[in-house]
This record gives C-alpha cells, sequence and structure tokens, in this order.
C-alpha cells in the first residue's frame, strides 16, 4: 500500500483527492494501478507508455530520475508526483 | 585599596604584553591571531586593525564568548594605548582563554607605525534605530546590515510572490530593489498583493511597488522596470548588476527565460511558484546547485497548466510563499544559514504540510549540463506551447 500525492493541478482527474492510495511495489507498477483506476490522469501521466518528461516523481523524497526510473521500488513510502508551476499570483 | 595606577601595574605583571611591531609580524603572518578591540563605538568607528573583533569594555564579559567560543584561540587585545586593554586582557585570561596577549602602546602606536588600518562605514542614528533588531543577531550584525544596504534585488514581478518579497526586503534594508512588471493594479489583485492599495487602481504596478517600499524605508531606491522580461530585455536588465533575482513570474516562458539568463549572467535565482493552495520554493544557485531546467526539463501542457488566473489561489498563499522567498534571498546577500540550494520545498496550505524533495543537478541539462545544447535565448512562448513527447 503506497500514498501517492496529487498535484492541485491534476485533482480534477481524480475527483479532487489530494492523496490516492494505490498497489504496486515499483513506481511503473503504482502508475499502472492509477492510470487503470483514472484513465483521464493516466493520458496525462503517461505518453506510449512512458512517463511525460514535464511530470516529476519522488519516491521518499528523492528524484526517481536518480533512483531507478520506473523500476524504483516504493517500499511503503510516500510518492510525490509533481508537475512545474507557473504561478506567481500577478496576471489579472 | 589600590589606585588606579597601583592597579594597572599589578594587572600589567600577571599578563603577556607584545610590541606593536611584534604585533604586526603576527598579523601579516599565514596564521594572523584575532584582534579584539575593547574600545569605546565612536573610537573603533575612527578605525580599527583590519579583521579585528569589536566588544566594548563595558559589555566585554557578557559578549565575547558568543562572539568567539574557541578559548584556545590565540588573542591580541588592544585599545587605544594598552591600560583598558591590559585590564580586558586578565579578565579573558579568568574567563579560561589560554593564548591572549595585550597589545602595548595600543592602536595609537598601530597608527604611528603607519600600519594598515579599516576606516568601517557606520550606520547612522535614524539606521542604528531602524535595523536595532537585525544589530542584535550576531548573523546579521552591522556588517550584515551592511551588506544588505549594498544589495541588490531584481523581483520579476509585483504581484502576489513579489508582493510580501519586496515589502520585507525593503524593510530589511536591502538598498537597491529592481521590479520588473509591465502590469497596472487591477481590483483582482488586491485579494494577496499587499504591495499595492485601493487608491491605486490602474497605476502602473512597478511605480505603485516604488511608492510603498520607498516609503516605507528611506534607505530604499528602487529602479522600476515596466515592462515585460523577453529575450530582446532581459540582458539589459540583468547586466544592471543583481545579487539575486528574486522569481515571481507568472507564466512559463517568463520562468524558462529567467532561469536561462540567470544561469548566463550566474546570478542565483529564488524560486517561488504558487497555485490554489500549494506553493514550492527553491534556490538555483548557478555553477552550484540545479536550475529550473534541471528540476522541470520540459513545462507542462498548457491543459496542466493553469494559471492563478485561472485555477485562482488563496490570498495569503502568496504571503507565505514570497516570505520565504524573502528569507532565501537574505541569506543569500548575508551568506549565512542554509538555503533551499537542491531542495524544492512544498507547502499545503489546506493541509498545512510542509515537505522537501531533493532536486538533483542534471549533468546532461541544456543550459547548465557538462555540454549544454542550449546557449542563447530561444523563443519561449514557443517553447512552452510545443507538444511535449517523448520519454526521458
Amino acid at each position: 500500500m503506497t500514498r501517492v500525492r496529487i498535484p492541485p493541478t491534476l485533482r480534477a482527474e481524480v475527483g479532487g483527492a489530494r492523496e490516492i492510495v494505490v498497489e504496486g511495489s515499483t513506481v511503473a507498477e503504482i502508475l499502472e494501478d492509477l492510470a487503470a483506476r483514472y484513465p483521464a490522469l493516466g493520458s496525462q501521466l503517461l505518453r506510449d507508455g512512458e512517463l511525460g518528461p514535464f511530470v516529476n516523481v519522488y519516491v521518499g523524497g528523492e528524484d526517481i530520475r536518480t533512483l531507478d526510473g520506473l523500476d524504483t521500488r516504493v517500499d511503503g513510502k510516500p510518492v510525490i508526483l509533481l508537475p512545474a508551476m507557473a504561478g506567481g499570483a500577478g496576471g489579472r | 585599596m589600590a589606585s588606579y595606577r597601583e592597579l594597572l601595574a599589578r594587572v600589567k605583571e600577571e599578563i603577556e604584553e607584545i610590541s606593536t611591531i611584534e604585533a604586526h609580524e603576527r598579523f601579516s603572518s599565514p596564521t594572523p591571531p584575532l584582534f579584539v578591540d575593547v574600545r569605546e563605538p565612536d573610537e573603533w568607528e575612527e578605525g580599527h586593525i583590519p579583521g579585528a573583533v569589536y566588544v566594548s569594555r563595558g559589555r566585554l564579559e557578557s559578549r565575547i564568548e558568543g562572539l568567539i567560543p574557541d578559548k584556545t584561540r590565540p588573542l591580541v587585545v588592544y585599545c587605544s594605548v594598552g591600560a583598558r586593554s591590559a585590564f580586558a586582557t586578565k579578565v579573558l585570561e579568568e574567563m579560561g582563554y589560554t593564548d591572549v596577549v595585550n597589545l602595548a602602546g595600543g592602536f595609537s602606536d598601530w597608527k604611528r607605525n603607519g600600519f594598515e588600518i579599516t576606516i568601517p562605514r557606520v550606520l547612522s542614528a535614524e539606521q542604528r534605530a531602524r535595523y536595532s533588531r537585525h544589530l542584535l543577531i550576531p548573523e546579521v550584525g552591522e556588517e550584515g546590515q551592511q551588506r544588505l544596504l549594498d544589495a541588490r534585488v531584481l523581483l520579476v514581478g509585483a504581484g502576489g510572490l513579489g508582493s510580501p518579497a519586496s515589502l520585507y526586503l525593503a524593510a530589511a534594508g536591502v538598498g537597491t530593489l529592481g521590479i520588473v512588471d509591465a502590469d497596472v493594479v487591477d481590483e483582482s489583485n488586491l485579494q494577496r498583493q499587499i504591495v499595492h492599495s485601493t487608491e491605486r487602481l490602474g497605476e502602473p504596478k512597478v511605480l505603485s511597488a516604488k511608492r510603498t517600499l520607498e516609503a516605507l524605508n528611506p534607505d530604499v531606491r528602487v529602479l522600476p522596470f515596466q515592462e515585460r522580461l523577453t529575450s530582446e530585455n532581459v540582458d539589459r536588465i540583468l547586466g544592471e548588476g543583481w545579487d539575486v533575482i528574486v522569481d515571481g513570474a507568472d507564466n512559463f516562458p517568463t520562468r524558462y527565460l529567467v532561469n536561462d539568463a540567470s544561469v548566463w549572467h550566474g546570478i542565483p535565482v529564488v524560486h517561488g511558484s504558487i497555485f490554489r493552495f500549494e506553493g514550492q520554493v527553491t534556490v538555483f544557485r548557478p555553477g552550484v546547485g540545479p536550475c529550473y531546467r534541471c528540476l522541470f526539463p520540459a513545462p507542462p501542457p498548457p491543459e496542466l497548466a493553469p494559471s492563478c488566473a485561472e485555477g485562482g489561489v488563496l490570498g495569503v498563499l502568496p504571503g507565505i510563499i514570497g516570505s520565504l522567498q524573502a528569507n532565501e534571498t537574505l541569506k543569500l546577500i548575508l551568506e549565512r544559514g542554509d538555503t533551499l540550494v537542491g531542495r524544492l520545498l512544498l507547502f499545503d496550505a489546506l493541509g498545512t504540510t510542509l515537505d522537501e524533495v531533493s532536486i538533483p543537478r542534471d549533468p546532461a541539462c541544456p543550459v547548465c549540463g557538462e555540454s549544454p545544447t542550449i546557449t542563447e535565448y530561444v523563443d519561449y512562448v514557443e517553447f512552452c506551447n510545443a507538444p511535449v513527447g517523448g520519454a526521458r
């Protein structure tokens, strides 16, 4: 069981939830589980089965790019999905 | 009962003294001792030995352990002629300092020999009062306050993040604040953009901010750039010389432009971004830590990147995130503490949680990596609208 934090810009795809509990022992398995349950989220995150370059995934606070990528084992550590946010609240 | 002369003579017998000639030899050696100046503040301000630590004789006992915790450090104590410092030397020995000598002849003799002196720039009485709470903090103090007054910070955006950041930086006495923003004050800004006010509606934001900030602190000079930051003007604006850039932009093209320009100009960027209830803060320090492109190689597609104008933002959130940006900026200027270089702080106002993830430097980064592929400004609007594909 792994807790995945859903960023605010992707919450519409999961009915507004801030966090979702998923199954899977690696990042790839977790993303598959998420995509199966929330196809809209899956299509945002994954392009041709690969993670889009604009979403960072952190396991236990570490970027999976510095771990084993999608093969990174989760081992119950919290997972954070993080796309960039632009806002500086300057706009009208 | 002993007279002053008798007391001084007795103390001088109990301590070690060195001449100014010998002290100057040690001063010029590769491992110089620490000079401790125990004179009155006005004497210090008229000039002192370079690198000396200042603590007035009256506050010596209460302050010295905070200033010099290492009691084995070699110290040379001086005053004007060597009398007050003789007593100070004795006290320091009694307090457990093991290697203390008194400078015979004192600063007067040092100066007579033509040895180096420093004349410190001093704060005015008004500044001393205004910044008194800073002066009390050892990590800031008079030297740190001078650094703040000399510092130049460029704020990109005078909006939600730029408002609190600029207010706190101005209050702290950061001497020069540049502000880049092309917009005018709109009613919908006032829910969070606290540097502006209702009476400023329709006024250019940079001028409204200038009025507020210079009224808050007359030591601050605000340089307004009433324009949108672009590939065409960025070198001119950054070329004016800045110690830190505070990025509070409201769109991706500007974020990537600020990043690339800051890497090429070698200026650290204190990054903040917000959406609804969540904020992100970090520091990008060229050559030391990752840059924005190391963190986010590509911007999200437009449907995943709504602005605050589209998605909304809790008014206080930029207050919190912008204040954190001011905090990082002050530390960068003061060279104190640990900044957020290599760490991204995530704040969730709804759950009141603070998380941290590490940001690695990307050796393959197209801008700050080992073999950069982007070496000049690109069309940032096009870059941010381009369809993103492929895996990384």
